[in-house]
């Protein structure tokens, strides 16, 4: 009797520990990511200034965003920072990757080597490449220092170039990183394929292209989706390297949202570009996640 | 019978201890600013040594960030969380605003004992005083509309200091053949609001400013003057550096310095850079007012610090000798040597302080009885964040494009109207 209440706690014990083990994570993850989402649609449908305010506006907040210039240069650096951003870092980590799985030697040295920069913050990175791309301090003024009184590389104080600086500073930034996701994958490629690929006759560029990279497509999933959500919430690293500048050229939905809820006392507005980002980033990780994922089944 | 010692006992009898600790608890006051630079923190020192000596407890929150941007989100945290500091440093319209939101306390009793209405000019009251009670305590003045000039670059052209734009467009090709930038400038799209701001007040004059900047009136901001103020924007645009873009004030401020430019057009808290570098004015720099077209005209920022209502007698107690030691005259004087800008009050001998301060605090008396002082746009004391912001965007926009000064006019009025 005793001994099977006993045994019937413990089932119960091995039940329920999982989810009380996993239940304050989730609770918090709940409230303050899931809980504070719908707190921002809230807020966007209201007319809050300086503190949240609940006089409801519809739509009105959403009209005003959109009729801001300003925001509609965010909206067009984001989708070329984010797309040169996605398809330099994609191609780079896999050419690397593939480069470093050639059984080369000192690779164990080689990997952590590309692979450091992530550990950087995205505020360090901005202001080292601040000062490597500055003409007045960086690169331009060492070349000419070394005698090479003609070059000129002054992307960072042009209006229309800024933007592709922190291009060039975030895919410095990841690529090892990608490289890393796509090294594993590369790994865990089953050896007898390839072998029988080469027995049949395939070429190297063959094997890569036909057999190889479709078999990185989880690889691919993955840094898809973490390089999307880095691109899209690049805050950091805008406000180190150019505040947003010269003049507003560099800004992104990130900064404006940051600057019309905290400065501008603009919380409505603020909230409602929080939501368009969200919607938007849902709009393209939905469909792809989920033609991903399926296939799989 | 043995008495034992019990810990549960001794536990209690130290809360005890604790509870009636903070019953008697000594005043306090709490202040959240933004002054972290040496100068500003040397200024703030004045001000708390004073309580100090009161017998005031000093609880300091600096929350870094020059402009004060994050002090700012770091306030609407506290206040949503119904714990607001007794004191804070903040800037224009938002005092006004936090007023009106009914959580600001006041300080009348202790202004009219004390006689602030006849210590203050109008200009100040502005912005301490809102709706008849004062809820902020003014530490200083700051004026915008500055030009900050080396003399030896002025001297190896043989040049006088300009005294209308005309003279001051006719210089910089006369520098640029010497080698010598005519205006050094940080690119950030705040600096360059204040530069607009100066131009501004200077092209077009106080009416026009107060009527387009502050009263944000439609015909003003779409009329001919605009136009003639982004034209000499424009003009100036031609003056930097195209390594401009980004830089800090305080290192555009070090290129006047050292001779390398010039000329810098910002605010009085530069002076504090000159300073440090053991530069002396009228002797190494000159401090001058940036010509004036139309009649005279002085830009003012007011630094103050806002009480926030508090229930605890202890804290209001701690409000009181905080207020008492900011208007306290030496303290002002002190404060005003440390950071560089002009005494809130207007009954003081400023004997003891430089040329510059002076010259300020003179043209401030002129300006205010004038009705010409006018409050600064780029420090939102003309109009609200949202307005200083969009109109922000459209001047850095300008400034940093090939955008006529008809386009640019037009860009900022749209952008103001829009916002208003």
């Amino acid at each position: 009797m005793a001994l099977d209440t006993m045994t019937d706690f413990r089932t119960r014990l091995q039940d329920w520990l999982p989810k009380l083990v996993l239940a304050p994570s989730f609770a918090v993850t709940l409230l303050f990511v899931y809980g504070f989402i719908a707190f921002t649609v809230v807020l966007s449908f209201t007319g809050s200034k300086m503190l949240p305010r609940f006089d409801f506006v519809g739509f009105e907040n959403y009209a005003k965003l959109f009729a801001l210039q300003h925001w509609h240069i965010a909206l067009a650096n984001i989708a070329i920072f984010a797309s040169l951003y996605i398809v330099i870092c994609t191609s780079i980590g896999l050419l690397l990757a593939i480069l470093l799985d050639q059984k080369i030697r000192g690779e164990g040295v080689l990997r952590p080597i590309y692979l450091y920069p992530m550990a950087l913050s995205f505020i360090v990175t901005g202001t080292a490449w601040k000062w490597f791309l500055d003409p007045g301090i960086g690169l331009e003024r060492v070349m000419r220092l070394w005698g090479w009184e003609s070059f000129s590389f002054t992307w960072i104080k042009s209006n229309d170039l800024a933007l592709y600086c922190i291009v060039i500073a975030a895919v410095w930034q990841t690529s090892g990183f990608v490289m890393a996701m796509f090294l594993a994958g590369l790994r865990g490629i089953d050896n007898e394929i390839l072998k029988a690929a080469q027995i049949d006759g395939a070429s190297n560029w063959q094997l890569y292209r036909r057999i190889v990279i479709p078999l990185l497509r989880p690889a691919f999933l993955s840094a898809f989706v973490i390089l999307s959500h880095l691109a899209i919430k690049s805050y950091d690293l805008v406000v180190a390297l150019t505040g947003g500048g010269p003049g507003r050229s560099t800004e992104m939905p990130a900064t404006f949202m940051y600057s019309y809820t905290f400065t501008r006392n603009q919380m409505g507005i603020g909230a409602s570009s929080a939501v368009i980002m969200l919607m938007t980033i849902a709009a393209i990780m939905v469909p792809y996640l989920y033609a991903e994922l399926k296939e799989k089944k | 019978m043995k008495r034992q010692c019990n810990p549960l006992a001794a536990l209690g009898a130290a809360a005890l201890c604790l509870s009636a600790a903070t019953a008697w608890a000594e005043p306090k006051v709490e202040v959240m600013h933004f002054w972290t630079s040496g100068g500003e923190a040397a200024a703030l020192a004045a001000v708390r040594d004073k309580v100090v000596a009161e017998g005031v407890k000093w609880e300091d929150a600096p929350i870094a960030g020059g402009g004060g941007d994050q002090a700012k989100t770091a306030l609407q945290a506290r206040i949503a969380s119904g714990n607001p500091p007794a004191a804070m440093l903040m800037l224009g319209q938002n005092i006004i605003d936090w007023a009106k939101e009914g959580l600001l306390g006041n300080v009348d009793a202790l202004a009219s004992a004390d006689g602030w209405d006849a210590a203050l000019p109008q200009a100040v009251k502005d912005f301490t005083k809102v709706d008849g009670h004062y809820v902020s305590v003014p530490t200083n003045v700051h004026r915008t509309d500055m030009i900050w000039a080396s003399k030896a670059a002025f001297d190896r052209i043989g040049a006088t200091y300009p005294r209308t734009w005309e003279e001051f467009n006719a210089l910089a090709p006369k520098f640029r053949a010497a080698g010598i930038l005519p205006l050094a400038h940080g690119g950030q799209a705040w600096q360059e609001a204040y530069m607009f701001e100066a131009v501004a007040v200077g092209v077009g004059g106080a009416e026009f400013y107060r009527k387009a900047l502050v009263e944000l009136d439609e015909a003003a901001l779409r009329g001919p003057t605009m136009v003639a103020v982004f034209a000499q924007l424009a003009e100036l645009r031609g003056m930097v550096d195209p390594n401009a873009a980004g830089r800090d004030w305080n290192l555009a401020s070090a290129m006047v310095i050292n001779g390398e430019a010039a000329m810098q057009i910002m605010g009085d808290w530069a002076k504090g850079e000159f300073t440090n570098a053991g530069k002396r004015p009228g002797e190494d720099y000159a401090c001058i007012p940036v010509p004036k077209a139309k009649g005279q005209g002085f830009v003012y920022l007011v630094n103050s610090l806002s009480l926030f209502t508090q229930g605890d007698p202890d804290l209001i107690k701690g409000q009181e000798v905080l207020a008492r030691a900011i208007m306290d005259k030496d303290v002002q004087v002190a404060f005003n040597q440390a950071k560089g800008a002009i005494p809130a009050r207007a009954d003081l001998d400023l004997s003891a302080m430089d040329d510059c301060a002076r010259a300020t605090s003179a043209d401030l008396v002129a300006n205010d009885s004038a009705g010409t002082a006018v409050p600064t746009f780029a420090g939102t004391h003309a109009a609200h964040a949202a307005v200083v912001g969009a109109a922000t965007d459209a001047i850095t926009t300008f400034f940093n494009s090939g955008m006529t000064a008809q386009e640019g006019a037009a860009a900022l009025a749209e952008a103001i109207l829009a916002a208003k």
